[in-house]
C-alpha cells in the first residue's frame, strides 16, 4: 500500500496551518469550518504552496510538481463539474472513460449536462472523473455535504465500499464527525490549523484528548472542579456533584456520551452514582432514538422509553450515568 | 402623482429625435441609383480598406487583448487598478486626442520615429487603439466571472494551463468575450477622428467607410447617403448580435443559479 506523507507549514489568514500526517488508508480530517481543512487538500493537490515542508508519496517528493503532474483525484465540495460539457466529456477530460460510466451508474446520463443532474448523480460523475485520472491519491472535500439527508445515508455506504475497493491513500475532510467515523480508518481533529488528535474513531470517543475533541465527537461536556479521592469528585458549575473513575485535578471537563445516560421521572437509587436533575428541554427524533435535553446534558433514549416516560409532556426528569461512563479532559 | 400626458409627450419627442436621422437616411436614398452609387470606385475602395483594416485590427485585439485581460483578471498586484484605468482611458479619450497621441508616439518626429503615419498600418493602429480597450474591459469582467474552482479542477485532472485556458476558461467566458468583441468591432468600424489625423483619408489606402462618407458629402450627397445606409445596416446587425450574446450568456447564468440552489 502506498504511503502519502504530509509534513508542511502554510500561513493562512488567521493562523499557520502546520501538519505532520501520514496517510496510508482513509484519513478523515474533521473540524469546524475555517480550521484549514480544505487548505490541506489544496496543498496536497499543488494548488497551494506551503512555506515550509511539503508532500511525498512513497518517499518521492511532490514539491516541485505542478498540479497537473501530481496524480491526485480531487473531488471538490460542490463537485466542480464543467457546466459546458456533457457527463461523458467531463469524465473523458481526465482520461480514458472505459467502464467508469457503467460502474458509477451514470451511463444513461452520458449526454446530460451537469445542471440537469441530482446531487447524488453529480457526486458519482465527480468520482468517475477523479478516477479517470488514474489517481495515486484520493482527495475528497466534504463529499456528503451537498446531499440531502435521504440521499446521504445511501451515498455514504456506497462511498465506504468504493474507498475499501480502491485501497488508495485517501484524505477526506468533513465538518461532520459521524461522516468521518463511518468512512475513515483514522480521524484527525483539526482546529485553527493544528492537529489536536489523530486516532481511530472508536479511540477518539473512548479517549478524547481535549474538551474540543470530546464535544466534536458528540459528547456532553460539563465544566467543574475536580478533587482526588477514591473516585475523582467533580463539583460542577451548577453546584451538583458527579464522580468519575478517571484521574483529574483542578479545572476539568467531564465528558459523557448521550448513550451512557439513562432517564427517569423519579430519583432512583441504583449503582449509577451520578444524577442530574433538570427540566426537559428539546426532543429530537433520530431514527428510532430520541435525543432529549435535560438541564445541561443531552441524553439519547429509545423512542419507546421516551413515550413510556412521557417526555414530550415536559416537566422535570433525572439523568443518571455511571462514574465509569465518564472521561475527564483538561480545559 | 406625476401627470402622465407630459411624460409620454417627452418620451415621444426623445424617441422621434433619435429615430429621425436614421429614418431620414433611408427616406432620402434614391433607390433607383443605389446600385450605381454603391459600385462607384470610391465606395468599393472604402469597403475594401474598411474590411481589411477592421479584420486585421480585430485579430490583433483578440490575440493581444485576450491574454492581457486574462492576466489582469487573475492576478492581484500593486497598481493593478491603475493599469486597468490606463487600459480603459482610450474609451473616454476624445478621438482627436487619440490621433495626436498616435502621431506623437509613431510619427516621423514622434517618440519612436516610424514612417507609419498615413499608411494602411496606421489605420489598423488607430482602430486597435480606440476599439481594443472596449474588448479588454469586457474580457476582464468575463474572466473574473469564471469559477476559480473549475480552473483548479482542470489542473488537478491533468490539464496544463494552456489546455485549461482553451477548454475551460474560454468556453465559460465566451458570452462576455463575444459581446466585448462585437462592441470593439462596431467601434472600430465607425472609427473616424483618430484615423483621419493619424492615417489621413487617401482613397484606396487609408480611406475607410466613415471617412468616405465625410469626403463625399459635399461632392455627391447621394453616394454619401448610400454609404450611410450601408453603415446603418452593418451597425444594426452588430447591435443585434451583441444583444443576443449578452442575452444568451446571462440566461445561461440565470439558469445555472436557479438549478444550483
Amino acid at each position: 500500500m502506498a504511503r502519502l506523507l504530509l509534513h508542511f507549514s502554510v500561513p493562512l489568514r488567521a493562523f499557520d496551518l502546520e501538519l505532520t500526517l501520514p496517510v496510508e488508508r482513509t484519513v478523515a480530517l474533521v473540524g469546524p469550518s475555517g480550521a484549514g481543512k480544505t487548505s490541506v487538500l489544496r496543498v496536497v493537490a499543488g494548488l497551494l504552496r506551503p512555506a515550509r515542508g511539503g508532500i511525498s508519496l512513497d518517499g518521492v517528493s511532490w514539491n516541485e510538481m505542478q498540479p497537473e503532474e501530481r496524480r491526485v483525484g480531487f473531488v471538490f465540495q460542490d463537485y466542480a463539474l464543467f457546466p459546458h460539457m456533457s457527463v461523458r466529456a467531463n469524465v473523458a477530460y481526465a482520461g480514458p472513460v472505459g467502464d467508469l460510466l457503467e460502474r458509477f451508474r451514470i451511463a444513461h446520463l452520458a449526454d446530460a449536462r451537469p445542471r440537469e443532474l441530482s446531487g447524488g448523480e453529480r457526486q458519482r460523475v465527480a468520482l468517475a472523473r477523479a478516477l479517470a485520472r488514474k489517481p495515486a491519491v484520493l482527495l475528497l472535500d466534504e463529499p456528503l455535504a451537498a446531499l440531502d439527508a435521504h440521499t446521504k445515508a445511501e451515498v455514504r455506504s456506497e462511498l465506504h465500499e468504493l474507498l475499501r475497493e480502491l485501497a488508495l491513500p485517501t484524505l477526506l475532510v468533513t465538518h461532520d464527525y459521524e461522516d468521518a467515523a463511518s468512512l475513515a480508518d483514522e480521524v484527525g481533529v483539526l482546529v485553527d490549523g493544528q492537529l489536536r488528535q489523530l486516532a481511530a474513531p472508536a479511540e477518539l470517543v473512548a479517549r478524547p484528548a481535549d474538551a474540543f475533541v470530546a464535544s466534536f465527537t458528540g459528547a456532553n461536556l460539563l465544566r467543574g472542579r475536580a478533587s482526588r479521592g477514591d473516585l475523582t469528585e467533580i463539583v460542577l458549575e451548577s453546584g451538583e456533584r458527579v464522580f468519575s473513575t478517571d484521574d483529574g485535578d483542578g479545572e476539568v471537563g467531564v465528558v459523557v456520551y448521550p448513550w451512557e445516560i439513562s432517564l427517569s421521572r423519579a430519583h432512583t437509587d441504583d449503582s449509577a452514582l451520578n444524577v442530574i436533575r433538570g427540566e426537559i428541554g428539546s426532543l429530537v427524533e433520530v431514527g428510532n432514538r430520541v435525543r432529549v435535553r435535560i438541564g445541561p446534558v443531552t441524553a439519547e433514549v429509545t423512542a419507546s422509553s421516551a413515550e413510556r416516560l412521557g417526555l414530550a409532556g415536559g416537566g422535570v426528569a433525572y439523568a443518571t450515568f455511571k462514574a465509569t461512563g465518564t472521561r475527564l479532559v483538561p480545559l | 402623482m406625476i401627470k402622465r400626458a407630459p411624460v409620454f409627450a417627452a418620451a415621444l419627442v426623445a424617441l422621434a429625435f433619435l429615430a429621425l436621422p436614421i429614418v431620414a437616411i433611408f427616406a432620402r436614398l434614391s433607390w433607383e441609383s443605389l446600385a450605381h452609387e454603391l459600385s462607384s470606385s470610391l465606395v468599393t475602395d472604402a469597403l475594401v480598406v474598411s474590411l481589411k483594416t477592421t479584420v486585421v485590427a480585430q485579430v490583433l485585439v483578440l490575440v493581444f487583448g485576450t491574454p492581457a485581460a486574462y492576466v489582469l483578471a487573475t492576478h492581484r498586484f500593486r497598481g493593478r487598478s491603475l493599469v486597468i484605468t490606463l487600459v480603459e482611458l482610450p474609451i473616454v479619450l476624445p478621438p482627436a486626442v487619440a490621433g495626436i497621441g498616435l502621431l506623437a508616439a509613431f510619427g516621423r518626429f514622434g517618440l519612436l520615429h516610424t514612417s507609419l503615419p498615413f499608411t494602411q498600418s496606421a489605420v489598423v493602429l488607430a482602430v486597435v487603439f480606440v476599439s481594443g480597450p472596449l474588448y479588454v474591459r469586457q474580457a476582464i469582467a468575463a474572466f473574473e466571472a469564471v469559477d476559480e474552482t473549475l480552473v483548479a479542477a482542470s489542473r488537478t485532472l491533468g490539464a496544463r494551463p494552456m489546455k485549461t485556458f482553451f477548454r475551460v476558461v474560454v468556453p465559460l467566458a465566451r458570452g462576455g468575450l463575444g459581446a466585448g468583441e462585437a462592441l470593439a468591432f462596431a467601434r472600430g468600424l465607425g472609427e473616424f477622428g483618430a484615423t483621419i489625423m493619424f492615417a489621413g483619408s487617401l482613397q484606396g489606402v487609408t480611406q475607410t467607410l466613415p471617412l468616405a462618407v465625410y469626403a463625399e458629402f459635399d461632392v455627391d450627397f447621394h453616394t454619401a447617403l448610400a454609404l450611410g445606409g450601408l453603415l446603418v445596416l452593418v451597425s444594426a446587425v452588430l447591435l443585434v448580435t451583441l444583444k443576443w450574446l449578452a442575452f444568451s450568456s446571462t440566461s445561461a447564468f440565470r439558469f445555472a443559479l436557479s438549478t444550483s440552489s
